[in-house]
């Protein structure tokens, strides 16, 4: 039972990573792929780490999946607001379908 | 049944990988670049914490720690970079 729930866990996981490749190698502009990259694979690696700890239920091993667990979920947000920044600061061009593009015209500040 | 799910993981894993390496190879831009690098750093963790569950070596899961710390210390320099490349 805890085999199958962990291989079951583990697989989903590498499912959802996949998912984030995949967006990341289908989307068309830098900001979709952001989106599809973060999301799915801080879920993947969610996955994955509940089916290591579903597998090994010792403490020393709980503690290194939640700090893991805690700090990916801290740090994918935060990175990838950074690159967002840096890719609106730099004129990263949009897809040629989006309606609304709020960035101030080129040579002005950035707030 | 445990050993196939984990081959699978890692195979699927790996096929991750190398789609992310196909965008870093073919940019265009450089923030394109950086998300699909950011990606593979989170993919390599993924890895590392199932081959902790599948020979049960507890270091893995501290190498983890230290490529998910490196990975975003490098998005952060990445930003700092562009932005003092701009002023």
């Amino acid at each position: 039972m805890t085999a199958f729930l962990s291989g079951a866990l583990f697989v989903a996981g590498a499912l959802l990573a996949l998912l984030a490749a995949v967006g990341v190698l289908r989307m068309p502009d830098v900001f979709t792929r952001m989106q599809a990259s973060t999301k799915a694979s801080t879920l993947g690696l969610g996955c994955l780490l509940a089916g290591l700890a579903v597998q090994r239920p010792e403490v020393s091993v709980l503690i290194r999946a939640a700090s893991i667990g805690a700090f990916m979920m801290l740090t994918t947000a935060v990175a990838a607001h950074v690159i967002a920044r840096a890719a609106a600061l730099t004129g990263a061009p949009l897809w040629k379908g989006t309606l609304v593009d709020e960035r101030p015209a080129s040579g002005t500040e950035m707030p | 049944m445990l050993d196939l799910a984990i081959d699978i993981t890692l195979v699927m894993l790996t096929l991750a990988a190398l789609l992310a390496f196909v965008r870093v190879v073919r940019g265009p831009t450089l923030p394109d670049r950086v998300v699909a690098i950011d990606l593979i750093g989170v993919l390599i963790v993924g890895v590392l914490v199932v081959e902790a569950a599948a020979t049960g070596n507890q270091a893995f899961l501290d190498v983890a720690i230290v490529i998910a710390l490196i990975s975003f210390v490098g998005t952060i320099a990445y930003a700092r970079y562009v932005e003092r490349e701009r002023s």
